[in-house]
């Protein structure tokens, strides 16, 4: 076991290498867009006087190496500092942001990681027949089609006047969970409609794969029954390219879900990123795409070290 | 979206053309609003407005106010020295009356007294001046900074505040209308700028900059006709789809902007009013006079007579809206040239301008994206169409709407533009067309133009005003570069459980941003 701990720490080590070097490129690729913080915080009117005021006001006038430095010692005592453009510490502005969006992905998560799971064994074990295609073209039907539009249609047939749920997800207050599990329901299963294709379809292809094998043969001649098979010999083999593709999946639930936000009204860290950037705020920008980052590092890892747990010979290395 | 505009619209300063009488200034209000508006207002309940615009960079800072979430919060939460009421007419507000002197350069104006602030401190004739001084000096980061540089001087006395301005200028309590200043309570002779204290209508309760806020009425507020509703909630919903079902599924009372292409099925669905009110909200393509081929007047003569206005007020506005003649006054303002011949879409006559400027075809380049105005690439397309008949070959450049402010706007020599329009001639022409203005977007500078702005700013007889503000006119749209081929409507929806004034303000979208004051349910 030991060498897993030590594979967790070395991804770990360079994970904070990748978000090292994420956070240059987010930096360097910030102040290649045209327009600055000041120029952008005006728009229309601004004026060279004022600008030149904000920018003194902000160091924005400083060279980029200064700024990047300043920013990262900043961070390394785990202060983020302030948004340029309302001044709010980045942390405050983020956590209830971060927290909404960790919400929807686990809500959609936890509907479509079952839901595809049950639908792969299915169609792999009645692989070929009706319920097989049928699930196949729906689930590829919903991945086809933009975001927004699955949105609209969910909103068109279960909102509205005399709907069962509401169109906008947004919440105040404090709500109970099963106020907020009601509100983003339309958010959430809409989220589940576009990423459920993907890991069914894995989940499918990489069970079959496995059924050409000998052992599945003699498991099949010892009079198993097909689910048993499945569920018992083929799955657990199967296990890692599955968990890849969930991970990247869970990744993407937190990541790219900006389109959904805007559609449902929910306040996530997407919008939240948006803006920024149409903003040059930098030190939201920053430790939002931090976040992303973090989250596809630390995704990918745990699906690594869950593939290399669920195959014994990589276990008992010898 | 208000990028700019610090103040707008207006009918007329005295209320001459009060009333449906003013075609493009008073509100086109809907049948149905008509007819409703006629009830006594009563309290209660809860305001839901959903808008367009807002976005998690937004600031409670007054100096950056810019888009429609954080004016409709100003006006909201905040009181002003002076006000614009709905017929455009400048009517007092924490200011109770002023006074001039004969050259206009110096103003007394006497503060209300007894005005509570959310948080129970007493508006003082310091806090006016604390208030303002928030976006004067060098340091200032203030977006309203040039429209506050003419004072020079601000002085206390009791109750009374008393600005020195640079020079005389007869509309300068309609500048203390606009919405960047609004009274801050201050302490030691400085406002908080980042303060969530007011002393408007309503008290913030929870504000989230992107996403909205509630408001919870102020119970000590000086107004007693005003202020209807128990609380007010603000919904930030970017997509219009989402914006309007919210409306129809009754999750909002009123949405601040309806989109122009389903505008017509909104109004067929049950219980929704569309409010459609044309101000002095105009859309231009203005070209920097200094450049060629737009240096020569004959080509932008030209250009203006190669643009088919009406073909685009009814496919990019749908309908909602009416042609411009080439200068920013809105038909329903006090000075508005009525005797100014129409431009309508002559290629023949473009062809003679062209021929003027001795070539027979000309190519140009137009600048576009549509964070200048909702449908701008569309417009310059449909332009290029019939410009073509005309000889003129105009390349439409499609431009990122990010940056655009910054890197087209004004950098490239044609290019887009709106502006909500000001409440006055004086501020509409100084503030984009005087010679050396900040924001004179087509560097025009035109001797006569700028003699008579500066005579009609301190000019207190009407009749020569009024010849001078014509003349304008008619030099701005011979002469200008600004071609303005449409003034567009502010164009909402609400329930009909919502009523409304007689006349909604033209001023601003949302009865000018005091929905929250003015409004009620029936």
């Amino acid at each position: 076991m030991s060498h897993i701990w030590s594979m967790i720490a070395k991804r770990l080590a360079l994970g904070l290498l990748t978000l090292f070097i994420v956070s240059l490129l987010i930096f360097g690729a910030t102040e290649l867009l045209p327009g600055d913080f000041a120029e952008e915080f005006l728009g229309q009117a601004a004026t060279p006087e004022t600008v030149a005021a904000i920018r003194r006001e902000l160091g924005l006038d400083l060279p980029m190496h200064t700024r990047y430095i300043e920013w990262l010692t900043g961070v390394l005592q785990g202060d983020f500092g302030n948004s340029l453009s309302n001044r709010r510490p980045v942390i405050e502005l983020i956590s209830t942001r971060l927290g909404n969006t960790l919400f929807l992905a686990l809500y959609a998560a936890a509907i479509a990681v079952p839901l595809s799971l049950m639908l792969g064994i299915l169609a792999a074990l009645f692989r070929n027949s009706f319920f097989d295609r049928f699930s196949n073209a729906s689930a590829l039907t919903s991945i086809s089609f933009p975001e927004f539009f699955v949105a609209y249609i969910l909103i068109f047939w279960l909102a509205g006047r005399g709907g069962m749920f509401p169109s906008m997800a947004s919440f105040r207050g404090d709500p109970s969970m099963a106020e907020m599990l009601y509100r983003t329901f339309l958010p959430a299963l809409t989220l589940t409609l576009v990423v459920t294709a993907h890991m069914m379809r894995m989940t499918r292809a990489a069970i079959i794969n496995l059924l050409a094998s000998p052992y599945i043969e003699m498991a099949r001649l010892k009079g198993m029954k097909p689910m048993r098979v499945i569920v018992k010999h083929a799955l657990p083999n199967a296990l890692a390219p599955i968990i890849n593709v969930i991970a990247l999946n869970l990744a993407y639930l937190i990541t790219g879900v900006v389109v959904v936000e805007v559609v449902f009204v929910f306040p996530g860290l997407g919008q939240l990123m948006v803006d920024s950037v149409a903003a040059r705020d930098m030190p939201v920008v920053q430790a939002v795409a931090l976040i992303f980052a973090a989250a596809y590092v630390l995704l990918n890892l745990t699906a690594d070290v869950l593939a290399t747990l669920s195959n014994p010979r990589l276990v008992h290395r010898r | 979206m208000t990028k700019t505009s610090l103040l707008s619209g207006g009918v007329s300063r005295r209320g001459v053309l009060k009333g449906a009488s003013a075609i493009g200034g008073a509100a086109l209000i809907s049948s149905m609003g008509a007819r409703k508006a006629q009830a006594q207002p009563t309290r209660g309940g809860t305001l839901r407005v959903a808008q367009a615009h807002g976005s998690t960079t937004d600031s409670m800072d007054p100096g950056s106010w810019e888009n429609d979430f954080t004016i409709l919060q100003a006006h909201t939460r905040n009181n002003y020295l002076t006000e614009i009421a709905p017929d455009g007419s400048l009517i007092p507000e924490l200011a109770e009356s002023w006074e001039a002197s004969a050259d206009a350069a110096t103003w007394t104006f006497t503060i209300r007294s007894g005005v509570q602030f959310h948080s129970g401190h007493i508006l003082t004739a310091e806090d006016v001046v604390a208030s303002l001084r928030h976006h004067m000096g060098e340091d200032s980061t203030s977006a309203a900074a040039p429209i506050v540089a003419p004072i020079t001087d601000m002085r206390v006395d009791g109750m009374n505040v008393i600005f020195t301005l640079a020079s005389g200028n007869a509309d300068f309590p309609f500048v203390l209308a606009d919405y960047h200043l609004p009274m801050l309570p201050s302490r030691d002779g400085a406002i908080d700028p980042m303060t969530m204290d007011g002393c408007g209508p309503y008290k913030i309760e929870e504000l989230e900059f992107g996403v909205g806020a509630t408001y919870s009425r102020h119970e000590g507020y000086w107004k007693s006709d005003a202020a209807y509703f128990d609380a007010v909630e603000q919904i930030v919903i970017h997509d219009a789809a989402a914006r309007q079902n919210a409306l129809i599924s009754g999750e909002v009372d009123y949405i601040d902007s309806a989109d122009l292409n389903t505008v017509h099925l909104l109004q067929r669905a049950p219980g929704v009013v569309v409010l459609s009110v044309t101000g002095n909200q105009h859309y231009g393509l203005p070209m920097d006079t200094r450049a060629a081929p737009f240096s020569d007047n004959n080509i932008r003569m030209a250009l203006k007579y190669a643009i088919d206005r009406q073909q685009l007020v009814d496919t990019i506005l749908n309908g909602y809206g009416a042609v411009g003649n080439d200068h920013p006054i809105g038909s329903g303002q006090l000075y508005y040239n009525t005797e100014l011949e129409q431009k309508a879409y002559d290629p023949d006559r473009a062809r003679y301008y062209l021929a003027q400027a001795g070539v027979d075809s000309l190519d140009v380049d137009i600048h576009l994206a549509d964070a200048a105005f909702a449908g701008a690439v569309d417009a310059g397309v449909l332009y290029s169409e019939t410009a073509a008949a005309a000889g003129i070959n105009i390349n439409v450049v499609r431009e990122p709407n990010d940056g655009y402010w910054s890197n087209v706007w004004m950098q490239l020599p044609w290019c887009g533009t709106y502006w909500g329009g000001r409440p006055t001639q004086d501020l509409m022409f100084s503030t984009a067309y005087e010679t050396g203005a900040p924001w004179n977007e087509t560097y025009w500078s035109h001797e006569r133009f700028n003699e008579l702005l500066l005579a009609a700013r301190a000019e207190l007889n009407e009749d020569l005003r009024r010849e001078m503000y014509f003349e304008m006119q008619q030099i701005c749209s011979d002469e200008g570069g600004a071609l303005i081929p449409m003034f567009a409507a502010y164009v909402g929806a609400h329930s009909d459980a919502l009523m409304h004034g007689e006349q909604v303000a033209s001023n601003w979208r949302n009865d000018g941003h005091r929905i929250a004051e003015r409004w009620w349910f029936a």
